[in-house]
């Protein structure tokens, strides 16, 4: 395929550096927070995999952005159905980790299809609101909701990964929000909220499971905590608070290698990166994750057409919703749903499907002049 | 789109507040905090000082005790099932020991079962890798090489109680370590304990030990050097056999405790492994009060061998002389009382000697008839009897002289002659202990010098608290009469006659129930008490002792055999006069000896009345 000099010219680079720095930040601290707490000790490989994962992502990339984006409408309901499809045998077929089914075993690897459909799902969604004219109304709403994200909400549900379920019921309204709402839809929503709070808090609580409510409760009141959990959240704040201004310094931490950290080169990545790079290091990377989803939405402004503003406005809130999430639990003001790092937690599935994403905004950024051509 | 940059850019702005205030507001409080996660603080008991006999023969040994403890980061991972099959415990019992350690503190791990035997260990440490959290501790515990003989002196090691949890004077003790909750381990515990050492190490968060970044030598506690004689101890204690009593030995010189009985005793190593419940039950609710120490804890009517004091004072008050003759025709009359002599055919006419060592009761009728009760209790009181030891080895009783006044206080009553009579030979309201007829004998023996006891070895002579002002000449009489009580012909103390050491005595017979009877018409609990009460050599006593046993019948009988055999074990142990130890334990002995600084803190907490 020949490449146009024009759109090398046009590439994101800074999208580009910006996902690279934060998967070898991620890398980095992988490896200080699975390092054996004593000198000597055998170092487990998980730095290693994420790295060769890395490559496999930047590949992954290069692939994404090599064809215009607009040809991904021409197969966004195929994916999704894919994706679907992915989904349902995850269910029938997968293997369970930690109380949830969430993994497909291909033998030499396995990995999760919600991290590969999120994207299938942003990609549909965009295609499917940019066919549509006007503003969202409440009927058109009801029916882009049951064709496109009741199924593989429930199917989610069913794994059960509330966490990835709460995200996919964002990105769908937030895209509705970016396409458009109509005023009388806006006034709906929020009365129908506002009436629905209590009934909604029973349902929920009862359709939880018993771990999913252990998390709940130890999140809402800490000191009753049934089964520990607050011990997670506490551990995670004891881990980033001692890290104080300027952190104690690269592979000085102590709470992820002496095992005081759950889930530390995973969900809590976050917490072994601010103990060990303080306040500045935080801020510091909160900084990276803003310029990133900035960009996007920048991208999104600057998109050549409707699909392409929508792609680039669905990944960047993806983006943000992951991020606000993970980084909210850790820091104990969001209740632990079990949400990766964007580009930082280890896990090769959740690294290609975010670099993928982020080709897709890359694609939509270098590709927004083209029209005038 | 303007907007969803609003939204996202204040969305960060919450996550930067909350790090602002989880890093700079309370980074300090957090770090401290995981500070605490990582280091533990550990104390180490100190190896406890070893107590050695006078002759430098150890009595205790240092032993380590194990126990399985669980940390609480584990807590809510653990199996308690499998925990109670491995450890063969109860589910419900753990799981009690969890909650309440909980209640206590969430950072301090969880004793799970103490005193483990070798076999319990090997199982735990093969399984180990199944429970992660789990971890054996070792305490410093006592192996008491005597096990009974001794027990009441030397105590023994238990857990701290809530008090002594809480007291200041125990707050450089580790948790669960074990301290001295009786005799010579609670009275010198501070001197025994030493001072703990301490190892700050790092752990991870299931409490194994990464490394060790400091530490703290423990210092061993003090040895101590007992006044007291393992090998009298132990001959005393044989000789007493099943029979139910006390017996003490003084060294007249100097007021060192040669030994130290009480029978029944009881083991002091089931202490110090931990004492079952059912097993501190079993000895406390027994029939025999072991755990009663009978030398201080219990007082008896002293029978004859109080005609000691009432001759003393008879001689010191001239109401008669070593001329003095009665006649003793088996018993007195007194307007309607009649009070026999022990000998019903009577004794004829005797004079002082004779009178202590026949016994003759009649002749001390007439003596207290001519003294009065109140000079009697005056010479008792002197001599030490109805007051405390000073030893504060257990809350002692201190015995009962009773006189006129004590009569018209306690009992709203005149004192009745009649009375006199009863007190005149040690019967009636007179009490006393084994530990103060002891220090009586010792007193005759050393011409009137009052030491103070002393638990531990002295390293030289003390002075002697106070000379009492009885004549020279009347402990002379007194101790020629002792002499004659055993080796003289119709002595009541034949039985403790010794072919190697010439022994003086007098035997006691207390009544316990007011029936003359002979004695093998009695039940057990009915028969008299005996007593004999001693010293050795003659001609310069080195060993005064007190024996009593309980319904033991005639003293002559049952208790001077015990003081003969304890008197022979000394002399064959001590050697002449110095009581040196011998040169094969010297070396670890010195090690062990207490200094002069030790001795008077002992002398001073003996100075209260």
């Amino acid at each position: 395929m020949k490449i146009d000099r024009r759109l090398l010219k046009n590439f994101d680079w800074v999208t580009l550096a910006l996902i690279v720095l934060l998967s070898v930040t991620g890398i980095m601290t992988i490896y200080s927070a699975t390092r054996p707490p004593l000198p000597g000790g055998e170092m487990p490989s998980f730095y290693i995999k994420q790295l060769y994962w890395l490559f496999v992502s930047v590949f992954a990339l290069i692939a994404i952005v090599s064809f215009d984006y607009v040809w991904l409408k021409r197969f966004s309901y195929g994916f999704y159905a894919i994706g679907l499809f992915l989904l349902l045998a995850v269910l029938f077929l997968g293997r369970t980790g930690m109380g949830a089914q969430r993994w497909l075993n291909f033998g030499i690897f396995s990995f999760q299809p919600s991290e590969i459909f999120k994207l299938l799902y942003v990609i549909a969604i965009s295609c499917y609101l940019s066919e549509m004219h006007g503003r969202v109304g409440l009927f058109s709403l009801l029916k882009a909701f049951f064709l496109l994200a009741f199924a593989p909400v429930v199917l989610v549900i069913k794994q059960p990964d509330l966490g990835t379920a709460v995200i996919l019921l964002l990105v769908f309204l937030s895209l509705m929000a970016a396409k458009g709402l109509q005023k009388k839809l806006i006034a709906l929503i929020l009365l129908i909220g506002l009436v629905s709070i209590p009934f909604l808090g029973n349902i929920f609580w009862e359709g939880l499971k018993d771990y999913q409510k252990n998390r709940l409760v130890a999140f809402l009141e800490p000191q009753v905590d049934p089964a520990g959990i607050g011990y997670h959240i506490n551990q995670s704040k004891v881990a980033i608070g001692s890290g104080s201004f300027i952190g104690k310094g690269y592979l000085k931490g102590t709470q992820g290698p002496f095992r005081f950290l759950p889930e530390k080169h995973t969900d809590f990545i976050f917490a072994v990166f601010a103990e060990e790079w303080g306040f500045t290091g935080s801020m510091f990377l909160l900084f990276l994750y803003l310029s990133l989803i900035l960009r996007g939405i920048d991208t999104a402004r600057k998109a050549k057409d409707e699909f392409g503003g929508l792609l680039a406005s669905g990944v960047s809130f993806m983006f943000t919703i992951y991020f606000f999430i993970n980084i909210g639990m850790t820091l104990g003001i969001m209740p632990v749903v079990g949400v990766p790092l964007p580009f930082m937690s280890y896990g090769g599935t959740s690294l290609l499907a975010n670099f993928v994403a982020a080709g897709v905004l890359i694609n939509v950024r270098m590709r927004r002049f083209e029209l005038f051509y | 789109m303007l907007i969803a940059g609003y939204v996202i850019t204040a969305l960060f702005l919450i996550l930067a507040i909350r790090l602002w205030q989880l890093q700079i507001l309370q980074g300090n409080e957090y770090r401290k905090i995981s500070e605490g996660n990582r280091l533990r603080i550990i104390k180490v008991a100190a190896p406890r000082g070893i107590i050695y006999d006078r002759n430098g023969v150890p009595l205790v040994k240092n032993t380590p005790y194990y126990s399985v403890a669980l940390n609480p980061q584990v807590l809510d991972r653990v199996d308690i099932p499998a925990l109670a099959g491995l450890l063969k415990m109860d589910r419900d019992v753990i799981a009690e020991k969890i909650r309440e350690q909980a209640k206590r503190s969430m950072y301090e791990p969880v004793r799970l079962k103490e005193g483990l035997s070798f076999g319990e260990i090997a199982l735990i440490e093969a399984r180990r890798s199944d429970f992660p959290g789990l971890s054996i501790d070792v305490d410093v515990s006592r192996d008491y090489l005597y096990g009974s003989v001794g027990a009441h002196l030397i105590g023994y090691l238990g857990k701290p109680n809530e008090f002594q949890s809480r007291s200041p004077d125990f707050k450089d003790v580790p948790t669960d370590a074990f301290i001295g909750q009786w005799g010579i381990e609670k009275l010198y515990d501070k001197h025994l304990r030493g001072t703990p050492g301490e190892r700050i190490i790092e752990v991870d968060a299931l409490g194994r030990e990464l490394r060790l970044l400091s530490e703290k030598s423990p210092v061993r506690g003090e040895d101590l050097r007992l006044a007291m004689d393992i090998r009298v101890q132990k001959e005393a204690e044989d000789a007493f056999g099943e029979k139910t009593g006390a017996a003490v030995a003084l060294k007249p010189d100097t007021g060192e405790v040669l030994a130290f009985v009480s029978k029944p005793s009881f083991d002091p190593n089931l202490f110090a492994r931990g004492i079952e419940y059912d097993q501190w039950k079993e000895l406390n609710e027994n029939r025999r009060l072991p755990l009663l120490d009978r030398a201080l804890q219990s007082q008896y009517p002293p029978g004859s061998t109080f005609k000691i004091v009432t001759a003393i004072a008879a001689l010191e008050e001239g109401a008669v002389d070593t001329g003095t003759k009665v006649a003793c025709n088996g018993g007195i009359s007194y307007g309607r009382w009649h009070f026999g002599c022990w000998r019903k055919t009577g004794h004829g006419i005797l004079s002082l000697h004779r009178a202590l060592v026949e016994s003759c009761d009649v002749y001390f009728y007439e003596t207290g008839k001519r003294l009065g009760i109140d000079k009697i209790a005056f010479y008792a009181r002197e001599l030490g009897l109805g007051k405390g030891s000073g030893l504060e080895l257990v809350r002692e009783r201190r015995g009962l002289i009773p006189d006129t006044k004590w009569k018209e206080e306690k009992r709203k009553q005149p004192w009745y002659l009649g009375e006199t009579f009863n007190a005149a030979i040690g019967q009636g309201y007179v009490a006393v202990t084994p530990f103060q007829m002891a220090e009586l004998m010792s007193v005759v023996a050393n011409g009137g010098y009052v030491y103070r006891p002393s638990l531990l070895m002295l390293s030289k002579k003390p002075e002697p608290v106070e000379k009492l002002k009885i004549k020279e000449e009347t402990l002379a009489t007194i101790r020629s009469a002792l002499f004659g009580v055993v080796n003289e012909n119709g002595g009541t103390g034949w039985s403790a006659k010794s072919s190697r050491v010439s022994i003086c005595g007098k035997t006691g017979t207390a009544q316990v129930v007011g029936l003359r009877r002979e004695s093998k018409y009695l039940s057990e609990m009915q028969r008299d008490h005996a007593w004999f009460v001693a010293f050795a050599p003659y001609e310069t006593p080195e060993i005064a002792l007190s024996v009593m046993v309980e319904h033991g019948g005639h003293g002559g009988v049952a208790a001077a055999p015990i003081a003969k055999r304890a008197i022979e074990a000394y002399m064959k142990s001590a050697g002449p006069a110095t009581g040196a130890a011998p040169a094969a334990a010297g070396g670890r002995a010195e090690e062990g000896a207490v200094g002069p600084g030790e001795v008077k803190a002992n002398e001073n907490r003996q100075t209260t009345p």
